[in-house]
C-alpha cells in the first residue's frame, strides 16, 4: 500500500482504482449485515406485541409487524416469512432499502419508551432471508382466468402488481425497458443497501410463482405503443417510475464532469469492478434527497478525498432521513445547507468548481441573497429530483390525464384511460417515493384489476 | 447500619443467605469458593448411607424454561444425592468448618427409612462438627423410587418416625426438609413437629417435565430418547413456595415453627419477602447455578439497604411480619374498591392494557379518544381486577388507587363503605353468618 495508494487516492480529476480492492470490498459491504439466529431471537423478544401496532400503522404496506415478530420469537421464521409477504411481496428487499427510521420504526412504542426501537427492517430481512434461500413459496396460483395483463416496468411495483396478478390466475407479460429486471431495486439504490446481487435474487423469487413473463429491453413508446397493449390484452399496469432528470438550470451545467446522480448509482450497480469505476478528487452533490444521499456516500466510498452535499433550503427541509444524514456525516461527506447553484465553473471544457448562491426564505419565499461562493469540484453530480417524461404515454394515442406533470389515479390506481392503471412513482397518489410505497401500489392495483376482470368479465 | 446475622435454631451465620443441598455444596471446592463469596451458611449436599455411592445419568440433568431475551426462570434437574463417597463428604465438611467456624455448615441426609440406617450415619455426621443436619424428605425423582426422599415426604407417619429417631440419636438441631409434591403441606409439617423437629425447610423441587422434543418426541432432559420428570426449581416456583411457607407461618398447629425459606429466590428482594412471610432464613441454588456465587453480594446490600431505609435493626424485626395479613378468601374487604389508572406521561402506548381488558376482562380501557390512540381506564367499568397492571411493560406506568370511604364507585353508583365487610356476612352468601367473625390474623 503506503505511497502507490495514497498517490492513488488524491489523483486528481475523475479517475478509477483510487483504493485497493480490499478496501472497495469494505466499503461496499452490507450496510445492516443480517442477524444471526441468536441475535434475532434476542431482538424478537424486545417486541411488545402491542394492539393496533403504530408500526403496523406506519407500514406503506400494513405488513402484520407484531406477529411476524412474534412467529419468529418462537422458532418459526418461514409463518413470519409469510405474514410479511402476504402484505409485500418485496419484503426482502423492503427490510434492506425502507427508511424504517421515518415509518415502523419510528413510532415502535420501544423508541418511544427507551429510543430504541425494535429493530423491525432487520428482523424483517432475517424471515424472508430464510423463506428466498429455501425458495419457498408460499402462494399457489389459482386456476388460470385465461385473462392477459401487461405491465409496464419490472419496478416495485410492477413486480408486486404481476405477483399478485398471477396469483389470482391471470397471464402477466412484464415489459421493461432495461436490461434486466427489477427497476430501482436493480439500477437505482446504493450498492451497500442490496449486496450479493439480491435485486434479481428476488425478481427470480417473485417470478418463481409462475405465469408472469418478464421482457426485458422494451421500451414503451419505442419498441411499442400504449394503444398496443390497451388493444392486446385485458387490462394494463403502468409502472415506468420516473424516466427525467430535473436540470440544475445553472450556467454551464453542460461540462464534462456534470452527471446525474441517478445514472452514476446505477453505473455503480452494474459495475463488476469498482475500481473500473472514475470518481472525481472533489466532488459536489446537488439536492437534499435519498439519491443525494447515496451519490455522496458511495462517491465517498469509491476512494473521493472530498464529497459535499448542497442543498438549497435547511437541515429540516431534506427528504433524506436523519439516518442518512448521519450515515453521510459518517462516512466523511460534508452537508451543506441554504446554497444553490449558480454557475459550474470549467477549465478546458471540464468541470472546475461551482459557484453556488446563498439563499434565504422568507415566508414561503425561497429566494438568493446575491452572496456566492465558489467550490472546488472536478465532478458535479444533479440529485435535485427525477420527472415523469410523458412522452411515451401522450405519443400512443389517448392521452392519459395526468396531474402535476405525473400520472393522475384514483384511490384503486385506475388512470383515466379505460383498462389502464397505473402506480409507483410515475403516479400522483399522495404515497411517497419509496419502494415500499410502490409495492403497495401494485398490489393494490392488481387486486383492483383483478376485481375488475372477474366482475364484468373483460376490463 | 441493620444488623443482618442469623441465629437460625441455635445456628449462627453472619447473614441468612445459605446454599441450598445441591450441585453447589457438593464438595469443599465450591463450599470454600462460596463462603470466599459471602455465603452465610451451606447445606451440604445430601449424604447418602455408607456403602457404594449412587450413580448418576451421564447425559443431560437439568431442563429449563426460558422469558424474554433466554432468562432462565425455571431449572429443572434428575440429579441424584451425593455420588461421592460418604468418608470424603465427611472429611471434606469437617475441614471446611474448622477453616470457616464462622459459616453455617448444615449436613443434609438420606438414608433408607430404617432406625438403624439414621443411628448410624448421625454420629459419623457429628463428628465432623456440622451445625445442624437437614432431613432430606423431599427429593422427587430417582430416590423416591427406592423408598427415599419424597416418597418419605408424603407421608407423615414416615416423617415423624424418622424425626423422632434423628432427635433421639443426636443433639444436632434437625430440620426437615419437606416436599411440595402432596396436596397440604401442613400435614408433613404438623408431623414434622410432631416428631420434635427443630425447624422445617421448603420447598424441595416439584415434579415436573420441563418440555418436549418435537422431533424425537422425547421428555426433556432427554436421555437416550427417554425422559423422566424431574424437580422444578427457580424463579418460576418461588410463588408456590412462598404460600407454602405462609401456609405453615400460620398454622394454628405449626406456628411458631422455624422455616428456612427454599424456592427461587433470586435477589434480597425475594429473600425479604420469604423472610416477611416467616422464614427465618432461605436457602438458595438456582440462583447461584445460573449466575454464580456472586449474586450474594447484591443480596447481602440490597436487605442490609432496605432494612436501613425502612429502620428495621435486625433479622427479627422483619420476619413473620408479613404472616398475620395472609388470611383466608372469605375474610377480605369486600368494600375496599380500587381501581386501574394510567400515568400519561409513563404510558408509551403498546395497548396491552387495552387489549388484555377488551378481549378478557371488563372492557373497561379505551383505546381511541378523540380520534387519537389514547389509553384510559373507564372507571364506571373497571372493577379493579389488576390485570393491565400486570400485562403492562412499563413499570409503575399502571397503579391500583383505593377509592376512599364516601367516594362514589362510578361503576356500582354507590358511595364506598368505610366499614369492613367479607364474605361470611354477605347477603348473596347462603351460609352467611348472623354476627361478623373476627378476620383470621
Amino acid at each position: 500500500m503506503g505511497t502507490c495508494m495514497a498517490t492513488a487516492h488524491f489523483k486528481e480529476g475523475i479517475a478509477g482504482e483510487r483504493l485497493s480492492p480490499a478496501e472497495y470490498a469494505d466499503n461496499f459491504s452490507d450496510l445492516h449485515p443480517p442477524l444471526d439466529h441468536h441475535e434475532a431471537l434476542v431482538e424478537s423478544d424486545r417486541c411488545y406485541f402491542c394492539y393496533d401496532a403504530p408500526c403496523m400503522n406506519a407500514c406503506p404496506t400494513s405488513i402484520d409487524i407484531p406477529l411476524f415478530i412474534r412467529q419468529i420469537s418462537t422458532g418459526n421464521p418461514l409463518g413470519s416469512a409469510k405474514t410479511i409477504f402476504d402484505q409485500n411481496i418485496l419484503g426482502g428487499m423492503c427490510a434492506r432499502v425502507c427508511p424504517t427510521e421515518t415509518l415502523c420504526e419510528e413510532v415502535c412504542v420501544r423508541e418511544i419508551a427507551e429510543g430504541k426501537p425494535v429493530q423491525i427492517g432487520r428482523l424483517q430481512r432475517y424471515a424472508t432471508d430464510i423463506a428466498m434461500e429455501e425458495n419457498k413459496q408460499f402462494y399457489p396460483r389459482a386456476a388460470s382466468t385465461g385473462r392477459t395483463v401487461a405491465v409496464v416496468g419490472a419496478g416495485p411495483a410492477g413486480l408486486a402488481a404481476a405477483h399478485r396478478l398471477a396469483r389470482h390466475g391471470h397471464d402477466v407479460t412484464v415489459l421493461d425497458a432495461r436490461a434486466k429486471a427489477g427497476g430501482l431495486n436493480e439500477y437505482g439504490i446504493a450498492a451497500y443497501k442490496s449486496v450479493d446481487d439480491f435485486a434479481q435474487a428476488e425478481v427470480d423469487y417473485v417470478t418463481a410463482i409462475g405465469g408472469i413473463d418478464i421482457q426485458n429491453g422494451k421500451a414503451l413508446g419505442v419498441d411499442y405503443q400504449l394503444a398496443d397493449l390497451v388493444r392486446d390484452y385485458d387490462a394494463v399496469f403502468l409502472g415506468m417510475g420516473l424516466g427525467g432528470v430535473n436540470a440544475l438550470r445553472a450556467e454551464g451545467e453542460g461540462a464534462d464532469g456534470v452527471a446525474n446522480a441517478v445514472d452514476f448509482i446505477a453505473e455503480l450497480r452494474q459495475a463488476s469492478d469498482l475500481g473500473s469505476l472514475p470518481v472525481g478528487r472533489r466532488v459536489v452533490v446537488i439536492g437534499g434527497g435519498m439519491t443525494a444521499i447515496d451519490a455522496a456516500v458511495q462517491s465517498k466510498l469509491l476512494g473521493a478525498e472530498e464529497v459535499t452535499i448542497c442543498y438549497r433550503r435547511g437541515q429540516e427541509h431534506m427528504n433524506a432521513s436523519e439516518f442518512e444524514q448521519d450515515l453521510a456525516a459518517a462516512n466523511g461527506v460534508t452537508i451543506r445547507h441554504w446554497l444553490q447553484p449558480k454557475r459550474v465553473i470549467a477549465d478546458g471544457g471540464k468541470v472546475s468548481g461551482i459557484e453556488l448562491e446563498y439563499t434565504a426564505l422568507t415566508g414561503e419565499t425561497l429566494a438568493g441573497t446575491g452572496e456566492t461562493i465558489t467550490l472546488i469540484a472536478d465532478q458535479v453530480f444533479k440529485a435535485i429530483g427525477q420527472s415523469f417524461v410523458p412522452g411515451a404515454l401522450n405519443g400512443s394515442g389517448a392521452a392519459i390525464e395526468l396531474d402535476g406533470g405525473r400520472i393522475k389515479v384514483d384511490a384503486e390506481g385506475r388512470t383515466s384511460m379505460a383498462k389502464v392503471w397505473a402506480g409507483g412513482d410515475c403516479v400522483v397518489d399522495g404515497r411517497e417515493d419509496l419502494t415500499v410505497s410502490a409495492v403497495a401500489a401494485g398490489r393494490d392495483a392488481a387486486e383492483s384489476i383483478h376485481r375488475a376482470l372477474t366482475s364484468n368479465g373483460r376490463a | 447500619m441493620a444488623d443482618i446475622r442469623n441465629d437460625f435454631v441455635g445456628i449462627k451465620s453472619p447473614n441468612p443467605f445459605w446454599l441450598a443441598s445441591a450441585p453447589p455444596t457438593d464438595k469443599a471446592y465450591n463450599v470454600i469458593r462460596a463462603f470466599k463469596a459471602g455465603w452465610g451458611g451451606v447445606v451440604w449436599k445430601t449424604l447418602g448411607e455408607e456403602g457404594p455411592p449412587v450413580v448418576n445419568v451421564n447425559g443431560p440433568r437439568y431442563g429449563a424454561i426460558w422469558g424474554a431475551d433466554r432468562r432462565l426462570l425455571g431449572l429443572n434437574n434428575i440429579e441424584l444425592i451425593t455420588d461421592r463417597d460418604l468418608q470424603t463428604n465427611l472429611r471434606e465438611m469437617k475441614q471446611v468448618k474448622m477453616e470457616w467456624p464462622d459459616r453455617a455448615l448444615v449436613a443434609s441426609i438420606m438414608v433408607p427409612c430404617e432406625e438403624n440406617a439414621w443411628k448410624a450415619i448421625l454420629p459419623l455426621v457429628e463428628e465432623t462438627g456440622a451445625d445442624g443436619i437437614e432431613l432430606n424428605f423431599g427429593c422427587p425423582h430417582g430416590m423416591s423410587e427406592r423408598g427415599m426422599g419424597a416418597a418419605v415426604g408424603q407421608v407423615p407417619e414416615y416423617i415423624e418416625m424418622v424425626v423422632r429417631w434423628c432427635k433421639q440419636y443426636t443433639r444436632m438441631p434437625v430440620i426437615t426438609k419437606l416436599t411440595p409434591n402432596i396436596t397440604d403441606i401442613r400435614k408433613p409439617a404438623r408431623a414434622a413437629k410432631a416428631g420434635g423437629t427443630d425447624a422445617v425447610s421448603l420447598i424441595n423441587t416439584i415434579n415436573s417435565i420441563t418440555g418436549v422434543n418435537l422431533d424425537s418426541f422425547s421428555p426433556e432432559p432427554m436421555i437416550d430418547g427417554k425422559g423422566t420428570h424431574g424437580g422444578y426449581c427457580g424463579p418460576a416456583v418461588k410463588p408456590i413456595a412462598m404460600n407454602m411457607v405462609a401456609e405453615i407461618a400460620r398454622d394454628p398447629e405449626t406456628r411458631g415453627l422455624p422455616i428456612s425459606g427454599i424456592g427461587g429466590i433470586t435477589t434480597w428482594r425475594d429473600a425479604a419477602e420469604f423472610m416477611a412471610l416467616g422464614a427465618g432464613n432461605v436457602q438458595v441454588c438456582t440462583a447461584a447455578m445460573t449466575y454464580g456465587f456472586k449474586i450474594v453480594q447484591e443480596m447481602i446490600s440490597g436487605l442490609e439497604s432496605w432494612m436501613d431505609e425502612k429502620g428495621h435493626r435486625s433479622l427479627g424485626d422483619i420476619v413473620g411480619r408479613a404472616t398475620p395479613n395472609v388470611t383466608d378468601w372469605q375474610y377480605l374487604n369486600l368494600n375496599y374498591v380500587a381501581k386501574a389508572h394510567i400515568d400519561q406521561d409513563a404510558c408509551i402506548q403498546c395497548g396491552r392494557c387495552h387489549i388484555a381488558c377488551e378481549d378478557t376482562s371488563h372492557q373497561a380501557i379505551t383505546s381511541m379518544v378523540d380520534g387519537v390512540r389514547h389509553f384510559e381506564v373507564m372507571e364506571d367499568e373497571c372493577v379493579g381486577c389488576n390485570l393491565c397492571v400486570n400485562v403492562c411493560p412499563v413499570d409503575g406506568c399502571i397503579t391500583m388507587e383505593p377509592l376512599a370511604a364516601g367516594v362514589m364507585d362510578q361503576r356500582t353508583g354507590k358511595p364506598v363503605s368505610p366499614v369492613y365487610a367479607n364474605w361470611t356476612t354477605h347477603p348473596n352468601n347462603p351460609m352467611a353468618k348472623p354476627k361478623m367473625p373476627e378476620p383470621a390474623e
